[in-house]
C-alpha cells in the first residue's frame, strides 16, 4: 500500500514546525528557506496553506530529466533525487506544474520532497493534525465521514 | 551552537553595518534576548541618554532557542531606554521575524546613532544594506510590509516596522512585525523612528544547528507532548486570552473607566462569546486562530470587521481579515474606556497595528482622557469636536486612528497618560507606573500583580512576574513579596531563552533547561536558570538607578493606594504596597532605598560595574 500526505488547511496555524522539521531531516539544520514544504498565508494569516510535491504518477519532473537523476521509490511511491546523478540543468523546475521542484544555489543540485523514506517528518512533526501521511487510495476517506456523520445527524 | 556567535552592529549615523563575534561569556552569564540584550545595552550606552537621541541604543535579541524546534521559538526582544519610562524598555514579541534574524546568521542586531534621512535596513544572510526610505516614510507599517516585498521581489522578507506614530515620536509607539504581532510596549518604536530607521526586513537561510541532535529532539518531543496535554493551552487554542475578561470580571478586576471601578457591565459583548457570536446579519467576528512560528499553542486571534459597522462601512480597505482581540485589547478599548462595541473595539486594534501603537498605553491614555472629559477640566475644544464620553465607541475609534497618525488631539494623546494627566493639571489620573500604563488588572482585587507592576523594571507591566494562583487565593498583601520576587526571576529566565512565556502554564524551569542543554554549549539546569534570571533582574535595575530612577518611582497610584474596590473580591480593599515593597527589597537583598547591596552584586557577579 502506498501512502500519500494528506493536508488539510482548515487545521494548518502556519506555526511552521513542518518547515523546520523538513530541514532538519534534510540538511540537519532548522531551515525553513531550505525546507521542501511551504506554508502560504493569505489575507494577514486568515488562511494557511502547506503545499509541497504530490508524487505525481507520471511525473514532469522526472520524464524531463536528461541524466535521470530523479527516479522512482518503489517502496513510498516518491519520486527522488539523486544528487549524486543530478547536474543542476534546472528542466525539472520547468516541467514541473505545480513549483515543487526547485533548485539550490548552495549545492548546485535541486530539491524536492522524497517523503523521508516513508516517515514524511512534516507529518510527525505537525501538532493538529494538518498534515497526516494516510493510504493514498483512500486520501478522501475522512472527509466521507465527516460528510456521512452530517447525514447521520440530521436523520 | 544554538548561538549563532554573531552580532550584527549597524552605526546608523555613520551609515555602517558590521557582524562581530557575539561574547560568549555574556551569552553564558545572560543566555540571550532579554538578558544578553539588557548586558549589551549596558554595555554599550549611558543610562542617563535622552531615549529619543542618538545616544540611545535600540537592540533586536533572539534566544538561544530561537529558531529551534523548541515550542514557540519565535519569540525575540526589542531592549533599549524607553521614552515612555525613562526606564530600561524591554519588549517581546512573536510572530515570524524573530526567527528569520536568527536564521540570517544573527544572535542579536544593535543599532546605534541616528540616520540623517529615512533609511530601511535589508538583510539576506550576509547582505546588510542600509537603504533610502523616503517612499515608505509616512506611510503605514502594513504599507511598508507591502511594499518591501514588492520592491525586493522577495515575499519570503519578515519586516518589522514603525507606523507613522513611531515616526512622529508618539511616547507609546511600538515595532510591529508580520503585520500584526508587536513588540508592544515602553515606546520601543518611537525610539526606532528617532533614528530614522523605518524598517527591518530579513531573510535569512543560514539555518540553527543544535549541540546534540538526537538528545534535543527527544527533549522537544517530551516538551511538546507536555504542553500539548495542558488544559490550559488547550483552552489558549480555543479561547485565546480573552478567556481572561470572564474570570477578572467574576473576580472583580476588570479596571473599568479609568479604574473607578472593577467589573464592566458591558462585559458580555466583548468577551469569547461575543467574538464567536453569529450575528443577525450573518457576521461573525472570529475568524480562526493562527499561531506565531514554532508554536504548539496559537493563541493568536485572527477576526474581521462587520461591513455595515459604521468605521469600515465606506472603507473597503478595512474589509479583510487581521488580528483579533485579546484579553489586552478587550480591557483596553473596552472595559478601561467603558465601550462594549466588538467592532469598535476590533477596529482600533486595526489601528495599533496598521499605525504602530501599544493598545494598553493607547487605552488607558484615552481613559483618563474621559475621565478629564467627563468632569469638565477639557471639552470639545480641545478634542476636535469629538465628546469623549466614557462608552463612546465613535471617540474610541477616532481617537485610534488620530493618535496612531498623530492628528489633532491624538497628538496629546500620543504624549501618553502621564504627560496628558500633567498638562491638564491632573497628575493623579494617571493610571501606571514610571509612566507606563497598567494592563487589564486592577492591583486591589490583586495584590501582588500591584506589587508586580510598582516594581517591574519597564514601568507597569503584567508579563514581568506571575502571582495569579497567589492572588486568586489570598486577596491580602501577607506573604506576597518572597513569590513575587521569585517568579520575576522566573519570568526573566524565561524571557531569555527566545521561548514564549505562555509555555509557563505547563513548564517549569526544567523543561526549558532540558531543551538548552541540549542545544547550548554549557550545563544548563533549573538552578542556573533561576540564576540568570535574578542577574538580569538586577541589572536591569542598576540600569533603572544609573538612569536617575529612585525608590519613589516604585510605587502606584493614590487611586489604588487609598480608594477601596467598589466591588468584588476585593472590595473594600486597597492595594497594601507599604507592607509588601519593604519585605520585597529585602528578600532581593537589596537596601531599604531599593538598591542592590554590594554582596548581592557579588553573589550575582554584578559587582564589577
Amino acid at each position: 500500500m502506498h501512502k500519500s500526505l494528506l493536508i488539510d488547511p482548515q487545521k494548518c496555524t502556519s506555526c511552521l514546525q513542518c518547515e523546520m522539521a523538513c530541514s532538519f531531516e534534510h540538511e540537519g539544520a532548522f531551515n525553513p528557506a531550505k525546507s521542501r514544504i511551504k506554508v502560504f498565508e493569505f489575507e494577514h494569516g486568515a488562511r494557511a496553506i502547506p503545499y509541497t510535491c504530490t508524487q505525481c504518477d507520471e511525473a514532469w519532473c522526472m520524464h524531463a530529466c536528461p541524466v535521470e537523476a530523479i527516479t522512482l521509490d518503489a517502496a513510498t511511491g516518491a519520486k527522488v533525487v539523486h544528487e549524486e546523478i543530478c547536474v543542476g540543468c534546472k528542466v525539472c523546475t520547468i516541467a514541473c506544474p505545480f513549483g515543487t521542484v526547485n533548485y539550490n544555489a548552495d549545492t548546485g543540485k535541486v530539491v524536492k520532497c522524497d517523503l523521508c523514506g516513508g516517515d514524511p517528518q512534516c507529518a510527525e512533526a505537525c501538532p493538529t493534525g494538518a498534515i497526516t501521511y494516510v493510504d493514498a487510495s483512500w486520501t478522501g476517506y475522512e472527509r466521507m465521514r465527516n460528510w456521512a456523520e452530517r447525514l447521520d445527524a440530521g436523520a | 551552537m544554538s548561538w549563532q556567535r554573531r552580532i550584527l552592529r549597524v552605526n546608523l549615523s555613520e551609515g555602517r553595518a558590521a557582524p562581530e563575534p557575539l561574547n560568549m561569556e555574556w551569552a553564558q552569564d545572560f543566555l540571550g534576548e532579554r538578558g544578553l540584550a539588557t548586558k549589551y545595552l549596558m554595555e554599550n550606552m549611558d543610562p542617563g541618554a535622552d531615549p529619543l537621541g542618538p545616544d540611545n541604543v535600540l537592540i533586536f535579541a533572539t534566544g538561544p532557542l530561537s529558531g529551534t524546534m523548541a515550542s514557540t521559538s519565535g519569540r525575540y526582544a526589542v531592549v533599549t531606554k524607553g521614552p515612555l519610562t525613562g526606564a530600561i524598555a524591554c519588549s517581546n514579541s512573536g510572530g515570524k521575524f524573530g526567527a528569520e534574524l536568527k536564521f540570517a546568521g544573527y544572535d542579536l542586531l544593535l543599532l546605534e546613532g541616528r540616520a540623517e534621512r529615512p533609511v530601511y535596513l535589508h538583510i539576506v544572510d550576509d547582505l546588510v544594506e542600509i537603504l533610502p526610505a523616503d517612499e515608505i516614510w509616512g506611510t503605514s507599517v502594513w504599507d511598508t510590509d507591502a511594499w518591501l516585498k514588492q520592491r525586493h521581489q522577495n515575499p519570503q522578507l519578515k519586516v518589522a516596522a514603525v507606523g507613522v506614530a513611531g515616526e512622529r515620536g508618539v511616547k507609546f509607539a511600538c515595532v510591529v512585525n508580520d503585520l500584526h504581532r508587536a513588540a508592544g510596549r515602553s515606546g520601543v518604536g518611537a525610539v526606532m523612528g528617532s533614528k530614522n530607521l523605518k524598517a527591518i526586513a530579513v531573510h535569512g537561510s543560514v539555518g540553527v544547528k543544535v549541540d546534540d541532535p538526537k538528545r534535543f529532539m527527544q527533549a522537544v518531543k517530551e516538551t511538546k507532548a507536555v504542553l500539548w496535554d495542558n488544559a490550559g493551552r488547550a483552552e489558549l487554542e480555543r479561547v485565546g486570552t480573552n478567556a481572561m475578561i470572564d474570570v477578572m470580571q467574576e473576580f472583580g478586576g476588570l479596571p473599568t473607566r479609568n479604574f473607578q471601578e472593577v467589573q464592566f457591565e458591558g462585559v458580555e459583548n466583548i468577551n469569547p462569546s461575543a467574538m464567536s457570536a453569529r450575528k443577525p446579519n450573518g457576521h461573525t467576528n472570529l475568524l480562526t486562530n493562527k499561531a506565531c512560528f514554532g508554536c504548539t499553542i496559537a493563541c493568536g486571534r485572527i477576526a474581521h470587521i462587520d461591513k455595515e459597522h459604521f468605521t469600515v462601512v465606506n472603507r473597503r480597505e478595512y474589509w479583510h481579515a487581521s488580528g483579533g482581540l485579546e484579553y489586552e485589547t478587550a480591557y483596553a478599548f473596552g472595559s478601561v474606556v467603558g465601550v462594549d462595541d466588538l467592532d469598535s473595539l476590533t477596529f482600533a486594534g486595526y489601528m495599533m497595528n496598521e499605525h504602530g501603537m501599544d493598545p494598553i498605553s493607547f487605552g488607558v491614555t484615552l481613559a483618563a482622557a474621559m475621565e478629564l472629559y467627563e468632569m469638565g477640566v477639557i471639552t470639545k475644544e480641545d478634542t476636535d469636536g469629538v465628546a469623549l464620553h466614557f462608552g463612546s465607541a465613535e471617540a474610541l475609534a477616532v481617537m485610534a486612528e488620530k493618535t496612531g497618525k498623530h492628528e489633532g488631539f491624538g497628538q496629546v494623546l500620543g504624549l501618553g497618560s502621564k504627560r496628558l494627566c500633567e498638562k491638564y493639571g491632573h497628575p493623579e489620573l494617571f493610571m501606571g507606573v514610571k509612566g507606563q500604563e497598567f494592563a487589564g488588572y486592577d492591583s486591589r482585587a490583586l495584590q501582588g500583580m500591584g506589587l508586580g507592576y510598582a516594581t517591574s523594571n519597564r514601568g507597569a507591566c503584567h508579563l514581568k512576574h506571575d502571582m495569579f494562583a497567589e492572588d486568586m487565593e489570598d486577596q491580602t498583601g501577607q506573604g506576597k513579596a518572597k513569590p513575587c520576587k521569585d517568579s520575576q526571576d522566573r519570568v526573566a529566565a524565561v524571557d531569555s531563552t527566545g521561548l514564549c512565556l505562555f509555555t509557563t502554564g505547563a513548564w517549569g524551569l526544567e523543561e526549558f533547561a532540558a531543551q538548552l542543554d541540549a542545544a547550548c554549549e554549557g550545563e544548563w539546569t533549573a538552578e542556573r536558570l533561576t540564576m540568570v534570571g535574578e542577574r538580569v533582574w538586577n541589572l536591569e535595575r542598576q540600569f533603572n538607578l544609573a538612569a536617575g530612577l529612585t525608590r519613589a518611582d516604585d510605587t502606584l497610584p493614590r487611586r489604588l493606594l487609598e480608594t477601596p474596590a467598589p466591588s468584588g473580591t476585593g472590595k473594600g480593599r486597597v492595594n497594601e504596597l507599604d507592607v509588601m515593597l519593604p519585605e520585597y527589597y529585602e528578600a532581593r537583598g537589596w537596601t531599604p532605598d531599593g538598591e542592590p547591596t554590594t554582596q548581592t552584586l557579588q553573589r550575582l557577579g554584578l559587582a564589577s560595574l
